[in-house]
């Protein structure tokens, strides 16, 4: 059982602010399905003030994910973006009461899903899903959090140990790899060092499953299930096992009879392509 | 608010007449059953009868039981037996989907010079007797395939398994800790060598378990130390657990065939209920080869966390397979082997049932599960409506 706050609770029992601004000026996301959590922020902005007039969210999610979504809505509703832009994943957490150390990450993906809406409106527009910077150094590959994400997690919420830093940024949450890693960012920026980096590309078969799954989904999401979208189709990821990724074809893919040549010749090479080519890919 | 308690896989309530046979034995009667003073020494007969009884549930001899402190150390007990007795043997054979308290132990052995198969299911979480068959030898020490999955109910081929292990010469092991005392098991009938289960999953106390051992198995202590239960299990012996999971076994036994007929109705008016009533919902498991008592639907586009909160907030108890509840931040390992996909599986809620849940109970279950997916689903950025007309 959760140690929630009763803010959290009512947060989570009467959410404010749900749905899509229509018209949006800018959207955020950030998380997916596969993670377990997700966050889609809209915004209104007024275009002379810069103040955010409207702000609506979609959250999948536990409890925490929602009531953060939730109170975040409110915090940035009436601030100029340039305010907004300042409300960290503690201001978030504080507005709730507290959060349970566990469910930290549920606040920073609040403050994550703000920027990117943010940096949207500044872009025209288009939806921002938040990432890390590309050419950082991703330290988790489980949920891809960088070793910058890291650094800034322990300057501003004074984290002291391996374990708050999962807890704030879920890096280390689920294989546990790269805990040795954290260990040692954590010590350099404590005795106030500079970390530096340590790039080391591993294969397909390296990786954990749950690398392997963020890694597969990414390139299902922004590579294939677009394509197959215009057939009135699309694709979900079964399982993987070893090399061999297990895809089921869904909408008017999954009765296509080129269904086998689609795996193969769409979903296999752009897999091959973009992440290993040890990879093979069957139908599930 | 009273409990409507769905979550018997996870434990069951002791019953009051179960406590109340225990309770002597903590202030009054509570004597070293290995004392050589009438005072602790009488403590061993009420140990035996509690052997007598908790044997007599699966059809075992009374000497064949060794009292453990649970489920989890009966299972490790029973790998490191049968692997330290055969050590020339290097490869042992589980299920992709036993409780923890047997796949880390298999994962463990498989870092230390073991070759270890994990055997898959199928999408309804059957066993996969062809995989099985293939990766058989005489080399294999040991099969440990588990009764009854505790996420689906899912109830594997244990007989079939059994005469397979001992045609190559493989010692068996089941993790019947959720099949006990909700579904017959006979030892003798389905020829096991080892079995684990637990006292808390048929509402005895937590804390005690047993280890079936067939007469002439080879056998190797796990906790080495006094000479309790025959050296079999060194540690004093646990008095008021095992009287208390005796009566619970006494009990289990006498209304075994009023379980199987009161339960499985109520589960399905439960599961066709959910089914019927809310869209992208399906169920996990073998629908006609599974526990009376369990079912476990998946609810598409929300989250199983933020589902038990507001069954919570109805006073409703379950549990889910949402990455959210487990603390690994991983979904469940049994649906992920079933090829339940992520968007199915972090939405998966495990509803349990005991002898004393009721019809008006799973009415309210009902009553409160469609507006609650609704709910969610309005907040989920996954969900979009196909026809486009939202509901008044």
């Amino acid at each position: 059982m959760w140690d929630y706050t009763d803010k959290v609770m009512e947060h989570f029992s009467n959410p404010r602010n749900v749905g899509e601004v229509e018209g949006a000026d800018g959207t955020g996301q950030v998380g997916s399905l596969v993670c377990g959590d997700a966050l889609k922020l809209t915004i209104k902005v007024d275009k002379k003030t810069e103040i955010i007039t409207d702000i609506k969210f979609k959250t999948f999610g536990c409890a925490s994910a929602i009531a953060s979504s939730s109170i975040l809505t409110e915090m940035a509703k009436g601030k100029t973006l340039a305010e907004a832009a300042k409300i960290t994943n503690q201001d978030i957490a504080n507005a709730l009461g507290s959060l349970p150390e566990e469910k930290m990450h549920c606040s920073v993906m609040g403050m994550e899903a703000l920027d990117a809406a943010i940096k949207s409106y500044r872009q025209g527009g288009a939806p921002v899903v938040f990432e890390e910077e590309p050419g950082t150094h991703i330290v988790c590959k489980c949920f891809s959090v960088s070793e910058e994400t890291i650094i800034k997690a322990i300057h501003s919420n004074n984290l002291k140990t391996l374990e708050d830093v999962t807890h704030f940024t879920k890096a280390g949450g689920a294989c546990g790899q790269c805990k040795s890693e954290i260990q040692k960012i954590l010590d350099k920026v404590l005795s106030c060092e500079i970390p530096g980096s340590n790039p080391h590309k591993r294969t397909f078969s390296e990786l954990t499953i749950v690398e392997k799954i963020k890694a597969v989904d990414a390139v299902l999401n922004e590579e294939v299930k677009p394509k197959l979208n215009l057939d009135g189709g699309s694709v979900e990821l079964v399982d993987i096992q070893g090399n061999i990724v297990l895809v089921r074809l869904l909408g008017m893919c999954g009765g296509c009879a080129n269904a086998a040549i689609t795996i193969k010749t769409l979903i296999e090479k752009v897999l091959k392509e973009k992440i290993d080519p040890a990879i093979e890919v069957k139908s599930a | 608010m009273k409990v409507i308690y769905f979550d018997n896989n996870a434990t069951t309530q002791t019953l009051p007449e179960v406590v109340e046979k225990m309770l002597p034995y903590f202030s009054e009667k509570y004597g070293n059953a290995s004392s050589i003073h009438r005072f602790g020494g009488s403590n061993k007969k009420v140990i035996e009868e509690a052997r007598g009884q908790v044997a007599a549930l699966i059809n075992a001899n009374p000497a064949e039981i060794i009292f453990t402190a649970g489920g989890t150390e009966a299972d490790s007990t029973a790998i490191y037996s049968a692997v330290n007795s055969y050590p020339a043997k290097k490869h042992i054979i589980t299920s992709a989907v036993e409780h923890p308290a047997v796949l880390e132990v298999f994962k463990k052995l498989s870092t230390q010079g073991y070759r270890v198969d994990f055997i898959g299911v199928d999408k309804d979480g059957r066993f996969d007797m062809e995989s099985f068959n293939k990766a058989i030898d005489a080399q294999t020490a040991l099969v440990s395939i588990m009764w009854a999955n505790s996420e689906t109910g899912t109830i594997f081929p244990i007989k079939e398994v059994a005469e397979i292990s001992h045609k190559h010469g493989a010692l068996f092991h089941t993790d019947a800790v959720q099949a006990v005392g909700k579904v017959e098991v006979d030892v003798k009938d389905f020829d096991v060598d080892m079995l684990s289960f637990s006292s808390h999953k048929f509402h005895g106390p937590k804390g005690v378990g047993a280890l079936y051992v067939k007469a002439g198995v080879r056998f190797l202590p796990y906790m080495i130390g006094g000479h309790q239960e025959r050296s079999r299990r060194a540690g004093t012996e646990n008095v008021p657990g095992i009287v208390g999971f005796g009566e619970a076994a006494k009990i289990a036994k006498a209304t075994l065939n009023q379980y199987k007929e009161n339960v499985a109705p109520l589960r399905d008016i439960l599961e066709n209920g959910l089914l019927t009533a809310i869209e992208d919902a399906k169920l996990n498991g073998d629908k006609t080869n599974r526990l009376p008592n369990t079912t476990n639907i998946s609810f598409g586009y929300v989250e199983g966390e933020s589902i038990l909160m507001m069954l919570d907030a109805n006073g409703i108890c379950a549990s889910s397979g949402s990455a959210c509840t487990s603390g690994s931040l991983e979904p469940s390992h049994v649906l992920r082997a079933m090829g339940v996909s992520f968007q199915f599986s972090h939405g998966s809620i495990r509803f349990s049932l005991s002898k004393f849940n009721t019809k008006s109970e799973v009415d309210l279950i009902l009553s409160v599960m469609p507006a609650i997916i609704k709910r969610l689903r309005e907040i989920s950025p996954f969900h979009k409506p196909l026809c486009g007309c939202e509901t008044k």
